[in-house]
């Protein structure tokens, strides 16, 4: 069977994904998805619990096999376009009881360009530092990581993500268990790649902080129900087409067009987590 | 010393420690990755399921050779595993939950087949049963060079695929993210393991098997920071215990080597348990009272404080008496520590009383700072 892929498609974006469908079991958890970021800029992926945020970022990056779609980085296929692209996992994903020190973890980061049989040497640990000092976390290479906070072992695997040097960083709820001050840091360290014209897409829990922190986005509950720059989107009838009626922005003046009708007092989760 | 003239004179116990230790190499560092991707009762599936291949390869041949018998409970092992993913895969058990059923549903097929050849009078099923908890005299020098090869293997795959097999142990997504071939890399550890395992059956059995691989990993990692280490000094462990034991079973007669070995590396993970720095609990119990001793001190001082703040008085002297029946205990040697870090002096009011104690300005200042902290934090 020869499968072709097609060069230079819909190469105006940084991400596109058409017909993207995902099913464990007979349920689909992502149906489908078309989506085209375009470069340069911070996305964030936003919907409720079970929405498939991780599932889409996941499925992108060849984690999880489609049942449907396809998935072209800067108008070429995926796998020949894994070198542009940075990726943070959840936190929880991984055991952070794992015997190493938090410059070792950065160091892997540079595993993709090493190939096989090439160790991590002098050049690669100062790159590893350097990324640590933008993380703040000079301070704390040798530091093994099961002694690291919550909040530091985040900024280790932004750490990682930015010595892979890429060009389209996806990562996964970055901001989730953080304190405010590592949040701070984390967004800074966004707008920056941002500002060097990269592109970054964030799994986002927050709906409070969607409008300041970010310029596009994507309402995703199982379908993409809404996609572009966040003044377009963050609407309030938007918000509920995702959330459904137990959407409550009561805090949120700066919902355009909402109407106090549509937003009910159930709290949400999301909401929740955050109050 | 009897032990070691017969193990430089007996050839037989020399077969014996040199696979225990090759053995204990193998398994040591295949099995701290398998420990640290949460697999280590894979490997007791793998060795328990090789049971009933270790019989059907009997049953097929109509007698006991080495090579139908490691192939047996390589195909069988491997089925079982296979099965166990299938489940997980398929179903909503979680991986614990599969592989215990697979585990005993395999061991009990096993055990089925043994007794069914055992009452059917054939005279090759002699010894069938010694793969239950290993015999390690029924060792050839043709199985010690075999170990010696798979061994060789297994470090020699470990030092080629180091990063890869470090990136996949720690962050499996984010290795298959870099396009490293995540599937078929553990597939090939997952391989790995069971050819340790049916090499270590003739030795150690499948019963205790697992706790090979298990065990020395686990020790290790009490007394490591970096995954070289952790492998390295599992290698060691997993040696020691191998040799050990081996030496231990040659001393009298009927000293089954496989439980023996087991014990041995049982022995390293208490030790490691309890006396590894940092991890290890008796280190953590030592750190818990240096804690209460501060927290005591810090307790009295306040207390201290308080009395003279209730007389009006920075200078009231308090008679250690007092002291004591505040506590319930006797306080002497924390008032000594907090004199000699300046806090307090000793003193005497009347003649027929005790000795008192009087806060210094340092430590009336320094009990300030400690009640200011606390209420900082509300």
């Amino acid at each position: 069977m020869i499968r072709q892929h097609v060069n230079n498609h819909e190469s105006g974006y940084a991400l596109h994904v058409e017909d993207l469908t995902v099913s464990y079991g007979t349920k689909p958890v992502l149906w489908d998805i078309d989506l085209n970021v375009p470069p340069g800029v911070l996305a964030a992926i936003v919907g409720p619990n079970g929405a498939g945020k991780s599932t889409l970022i996941k499925t992108v990056l060849g984690l999880i096999k489609p049942a449907a779609g396809h998935v072209y980085i800067h108008g070429k296929p995926y796998v020949k376009q894994r070198h542009l692209v940075g990726y943070v996992p959840q936190r929880s994903s991984v055991d952070w009881d794992f015997p190493t020190t938090a410059l070792d973890v950065v160091t892997m980061g540079l595993y993709g360009r090493l190939g096989w049989l090439r160790r991590a040497g002098r050049e690669e640990r100062r790159r590893a530092a350097n990324a640590l000092e933008q993380v703040g976390m000079e301070a704390f290479g040798n530091r093994q990581i099961s002694q690291l906070s919550g909040g530091q072992r985040q900024r280790v695997f932004l750490a990682r993500a930015l010595v892979q040097d890429a060009d389209l960083y996806f990562m996964d709820e970055p901001m989730a268990g953080v304190d405010a001050t590592t949040e701070r840091a984390i967004i800074n360290i966004l707008k920056e790649l941002r500002s060097l014209g990269k592109t970054v897409i964030v799994v986002h829990h927050d709906l409070q902080t969607v409008s300041q922190y970010f310029d596009w986005m994507l309402l995703l509950n199982v379908r993409a129900l809404a996609q572009g720059r966040v003044e377009d989107v963050y609407t309030a009838e938007n918000l509920q087409k995702a959330y459904g009626s137990q959407i409550a922005l009561l805090q949120n003046a700066d919902i355009p067009s909402a109407k106090k009708s549509v937003i009910s007092n159930e709290v949400s989760q999301e909401a929740l987590q955050k109050n | 010393m009897d032990a070691i003239i017969s193990f430089l004179t007996d050839f037989n116990i020399r077969n014996v420690v040199l696979g225990a230790a090759l053995l204990g190499v193998s398994s040591g560092v295949l099995g701290s990755f398998a420990v640290l991707r949460r697999q280590s009762l894979l490997g007791d599936t793998l060795a328990h399921a090789s049971l009933p291949g270790v019989c059907l390869a009997f049953l097929i041949v109509g007698t006991r050779q080495a090579l139908p018998t490691v192939l047996g409970a390589l195909v069988v092992g491997t089925i079982a595993a296979f099965t166990v993913l299938l489940i997980i895969r398929r179903s909503r058990l979680k991986t614990d939950a599969a592989q215990g059923i697979v585990l005993s549903v395999f061991f009990a097929l096993g055990i089925v087949m043994l007794t069914f050849i055992g009452n059917q009078n054939n005279a090759g099923q002699a010894g069938l049963e010694s793969f239950l908890l290993g015999q390690a005299a029924s060792i050839l020098p043709a199985d010690v060079r075999l170990m010696f090869n798979i061994t060789l293997i297994a470090c020699a795959l470990v030092l080629v695929m180091w990063k890869a097999f470090k990136v996949i142990s720690f962050d499996s997504d984010f290795a298959a993210s870099l396009g490293i071939p995540v599937l078929n890399l553990e597939l090939l550890m997952t391989a790995m393991v069971a050819l340790a395992i049916v090499i270590g059956l003739q030795l150690v059995g499948v019963v205790l098997m697992a706790s090979m691989l298990i065990a020395p990993a686990v020790a290790a990692r009490q007394w490591v920071k970096s995954l070289e280490m952790m492998v390295l000094l599992a290698a060691v462990f997993g040696m020691l215990s191998g040799v050990s034991g081996a030496l231990l079973s040659s001393l009298g007669r009927g000293y089954s080597t496989g439980p023996l070995i087991v014990i041995c590396a049982s022995v390293i993970v208490m030790i490691s348990l309890f006396l590894a720095p940092e991890r290890g609990l008796l280190w953590a119990a030592i750190k818990r009272r240096r804690h209460h001793g501060v927290l005591r001190t810090r307790q009295v001082l306040t207390d201290m404080y308080h009395i003279a703040e209730e007389h009006n008085d920075k200078q009231y002297p308090i008679e250690i008496g007092m002291v004591n029946s505040l506590y319930g205990m006797r306080s002497e040697r924390v008032l000594e520590r907090l004199r000699s870090q300046g806090w307090l002096r000793y003193d005497q009011h009347m003649p027929e009383e005790g000795r008192h104690v009087v806060l210094t300005s340092g430590g009336y200042k320094e009990a300030e700072r400690i009640l200011k902290d606390l209420t900082k934090h509300d």
